[in-house]
């Protein structure tokens, strides 16, 4: 590249060329062009989520930048001056009265908040439905496992994110948030107190806490988010990505469009709708309307508060924990201890801590539960259908609903209120959904799963029903099937269907307890299965018609499904 | 659908053995053969298309105008309306100038680009050779640097690697005081009249009519130093029943006056204002988590996820008939911490 030859072999005939040889011959980049022009990506609506999410996060960086510029995160006392006429006069610290002044002052200020609330709301909307996506459809396996702890702790990131910036504005509804985090943060044993102590800077509210937060929420957090969203997109270009099964695609292969011009077209025209709908939603629905709740003061709260959606489940927690058993038996526990009686706030600790210690425990650990129980260390680049991983299916759907029943709960109120029930009731039946609610959820979907993978052998064997009637010579009525094409049945029979396996021994003839354990999940997880068509059953099936009726002994096999 | 899951493979009627690694499993058929769209065969449809985009390209131009007529001719006046109409237009006019690249670009490419999907091999990650040579270089460093035969270095390393950061811990020390027994006390004091949140004008017991509920804050608070940390822990519900409802314990049967009592506002679950109170159960409902406590058993907890009663503050009237606490809480108000006790 640095020879004098080299410049005077490649003579750029176009201006496309003569770019390309100014910056290639300084900087490099022909190879990157290379490499990327016209990399190959497979193409699917559920791939989009992640898009919304990077591109939200975007819109984050550039609505939050220009929010930075007039927002004073101070806790200092001033009287609002600004334009809205009710709160004049009114006491209340810097910060809220700047963000009023955004909100009032600044022309577009208002629309940059709306952007920015709603966008931030999409963007861990969008995390988390394309981890679902990542997980229903067995992305996450090998060589993948680290980008999905890479991801979740993107999805951690979000939510820290999300927390630190709504409590800035310092209105009444953001203070008894805080309020909320520093009695769950004093109920840790031993060092919650002195934690207290230190975020506040003393005794909550404190006149520090905005001024903390901000640095985390601007600088911190969207630092590290940077950092992530960097090593996760990295890891993708390393990996290339998955690909859904069927006709063409393989484990070793990639079918979709090349990056230009197909993808980086659609891709980055996506980015502009996802701008455009936000941008849409912030015109015309109001969010965190801050100058109706008033500035904060730990004596007024408003009912039927809500926090942003993605704090729901753990203040739904907190709800569902019953502090009292009975009329004399409490969760706040009195423990002696030679120097003296300390207290152990159960009531709060363990919905705050335990459930989303489960969750996220599960998340991260699940690729490894996996591939333990399954034996399977290959690679996968080809996707599953979520009907053909039945088990894995239904532990995603029980996690959904144990996360749903938590999130319902943070709204029991207005569950109550707006279905004119009892807010007791609401609450006695949210308790035992969130227990017996993953169990049911996983039953049924593994269930649904089995049967439409039995649907889809009935559509591979038989073809599709075609609602056509026919009367056969002896007087029997029968509905034509019509056989699917030689694609569309790949993509009904391509699919791995493991089996439960026995315990083996190891080289001393000795089953280990672990390696009973292994079987006794992969029984859990396999024992009830449907395989795939093969061609011979299909030859079967076919062998038995009459042209395209199906004879008796394929109708009852259809009736047995 | 009785035997095609549970049964052995040989009896049942669906469940086949599996056929993967095996022989008898489909052949991929390969990619489907390409389907023309319109544009590609139709040039009218082709012209149609690029036409559309063109358009959809226009409206993002007519967006961005709409955003610069309504930052300039919809001038902000002091009213909630012409904030909202401004919002609206800036944000449609924003709206507009993005989906309508958005949507131009992606119809573009959807209808005009190339739909061929092509085909490229996956190649591994690494491969094995390079792998044993990475492990063969940093046992070649280590040995190097000898790390691994001279455990004194290496211990003495980590042992000062370990003790290094702490300092980084230690110096965020000054983020605030120690709690102390800050938590333990409050800005109530006997003698200390109650008066109303927020203005701060004292209530005589008379003013406190059965089934009325008063938010009370001490006397003084309002020109404190830490308003609004001692806010926080002071506040209190005043409220006047039937005293015949009134159960209370030995010890506090002098705590009210003449049926009117005073509790914490602070729930003891995790601090939110228990602002709600029904009048009729008599019950205090805190709206963040819906614990509720109930009056006529000195606030015990009946539902919702709080543990604890809500710690009273004995009251009495002074000479001029005003309420007056007759000292501090007896108990610390609010969520529970570890040195309770």
């Amino acid at each position: 590249m640095s020879s004098s030859t080299a410049i005077n072999a490649y003579q750029p005939k176009t201006r496309v060329g003569r770019v390309t040889n100014f910056v290639d011959s300084r900087v490099g980049g022909s190879g990157m062009v290379k490499e990327f022009g016209r990399k190959i990506f497979p193409d699917h609506w559920t791939f989009m989520f992640g898009e919304v999410a990077l591109y939200t996060f975007v819109i984050l960086l550039i609505s939050g930048t220009f929010l930075t510029f007039f927002f004073d995160p101070s806790m200092a006392e001033t009287h609002y001056e600004g334009s809205y006429l009710p709160l004049r006069g009114v006491e209340m610290s810097v910060a809220y009265a700047s963000s009023l002044d955004i909100s009032f002052d600044v022309r577009g200020g208002l629309f940059m908040r709306q952007v920015h609330h709603w966008s931030a709301l999409l963007f861990v909307a969008a995390n988390a439905v394309h981890m679902l996506r990542v997980f229903f459809t067995g992305a996450f396996r090998r060589p993948r496992e680290l980008n999905w702890v890479v991801g979740t702790t993107l999805l951690i990131m979000g939510l820290a994110a999300g927390f630190t910036g709504y409590s800035l504005p310092d209105d009444l509804l953001s203070g008894n948030g805080l309020r909320i985090i520093d009695g769950v943060v004093k109920s840790i044993p031993v060092i919650g107190t002195y934690i207290s102590f230190f975020l506040f800077g003393g005794e909550f509210p404190g006149t520090a806490i905005i001024g903390r937060l901000y640095v985390l929420h601007i600088l911190l957090i969207p630092a590290v988010i940077l950092l992530l969203i960097g090593i996760h997109l990295f890891m993708v270009v390393i990996h290339k990505h998955t690909q859904y099964p069927g006709p063409g695609r393989t484990n070793t292969n990639v079918v979709g469009y090349p990056v230009g011009p197909v993808y980086a077209a659609k891709a980055g025209g996506f980015f502009f709708i996802v701008f455009g709908i936000v941008a849409a939603i912030s015109a015309a629905f109001t969010i965190n309307p801050i100058w109706n709740y008033g500035p904060y003061d730990p004596s007024p709260v408003s009912a039927g508060t809500q926090p942003d959606w993605y704090i729901g489940w753990v203040d739904g927690a907190l709800r569902l924990m019953p502090g009292t058993v009975g009329s004399n038996w409490d969760f706040e526990w009195n423990i002696p201890f030679p120097w003296g009686v300390n207290t152990l706030s159960l009531n709060v600790l363990f919905p705050a801590l335990v459930p989303a210690g489960i969750v996220f425990t599960l998340m991260l650990a699940w690729p490894w539960i996996e591939s333990w129980v399954t034996k399977d260390k290959r690679e996968h680049h080809l996707l599953d259908r979520p009907r053909n991983a039945p088990t894995r299916t239904a532990v995603g759907v029980a996690g959904v609903v144990f996360y749903c029943v938590m999130w319902a709960a943070a709204s029991s109120d207005l569950i109550a209120t707006h279905f004119l029930v009892s807010l007791n009731d609401v609450t006695y039946w949210l308790r035992i959904l969130v227990i017996v609610g993953p169990v049911i959820g996983f039953m049924i979907a593994r269930r649904v799963a089995l049967a439409l993978q039995r649907k889809d052998r009935e559509i591979a064997l038989h073809g599709r029903e075609t609602g056509r009637i026919v009367r056969l010579p002896h007087g029997e009525f029968i509905e034509v099937h019509e056989p699917v094409d030689e694609y569309k049945r790949y993509q009904l029979v391509s699919f791995e269907s493991p089996e439960a396996y026995a315990p083996v021994a190891d080289g001393n003839g000795h089953v280990s307890r672990s390696e009973k354990l292994r079987s006794r999940a992969s029984r859990f997880f396999f024992e009830d299965r449907v395989a795939p068509v093969t061609p011979s059953e299909l030859h079967a099936s076919h062998s038995g018609h009459h042209g395209e009726i199906a004879n008796t002994q394929d109708r009852e096999s259809i009736a047995s499904h | 659908m009785a035997d095609n899951s549970h049964g052995s493979p040989d009896t049942s009627v669906t469940v086949a053995t599996p056929g993967q690694g095996g022989v008898d499993t489909f052949t991929n058929p390969g990619l489907p053969p390409h389907r023309p769209r319109l544009a590609d065969t139709d040039p009218r449809a082709e012209k149609r298309a690029e036409r559309q985009v063109a358009l959809l390209f226009f409206i993002s131009v007519l967006g961005t105008l709409l955003f610069f007529f309504a930052y300039f001719f919809i001038p902000l006046n002091d009213t909630i309306e012409r904030l909202r109409l401004q919002n609206l237009a800036l944000g449609l006019g924003t709206a507009f100038a993005m989906l309508g690249i958005g949507v131009g670009i992606v119809h573009w490419a959807k209808t005009l680009m190339p739909d061929h999907e092509l085909t490229e091999e996956r190649h591994a990650v690494t491969d094995e050779k390079d792998r044993a040579e990475a492990e063969q270089i940093v046992g070649t460093i280590l040995d190097e640097s000898g790390i691994k035969r001279r455990p004194l270095i290496r211990n003495t390393l980590i042992g000062a690697a370990l003790l290094a950061p702490l300092p980084a811990i230690a110096i965020f020390r000054d983020l605030g005081p120690l709690p102390g027994d800050a938590l333990k006390h409050t800005f109530w004091d006997a003698g200390m009249r109650l008066t109303r949140d927020p203005s701060g004008t004292p209530i005589k017991a008379s003013d406190v009519t059965v089934g009325s509920a008063f938010h009370v804050i001490p006397e003084g608070l309002n020109e404190a130093e830490n308003k609004l940390e001692e806010k926080a822990k002071a506040v209190v519900l005043l409220m006047r029943l039937d005293p015949e409802s009134l159960n209370p314990s030995e010890g506090r049967e002098d705590w009210g006056y003449d049926g009117i009592v005073a509790y914490s506002k602070i729930c003891t679950h995790v601090g939110c204002p228990v602002a709600l109170y029904e009048q009729q159960t008599h019950h205090l409902l805190c709206p963040c988590h819906q614990s509720t406590f109930d009056l006529e058993q000195e606030c015990k907890v009946i539902f919702g996820p709080a543990a604890r009663p809500l710690p009273q503050l004995p009251i009495d009237v002074d000479d001029e008939g005003y309420l007056i606490a007759r000292s501090d809480f007896q108990e610390p108000v609010g969520p529970s911490f570890w040195e309770r006790g």
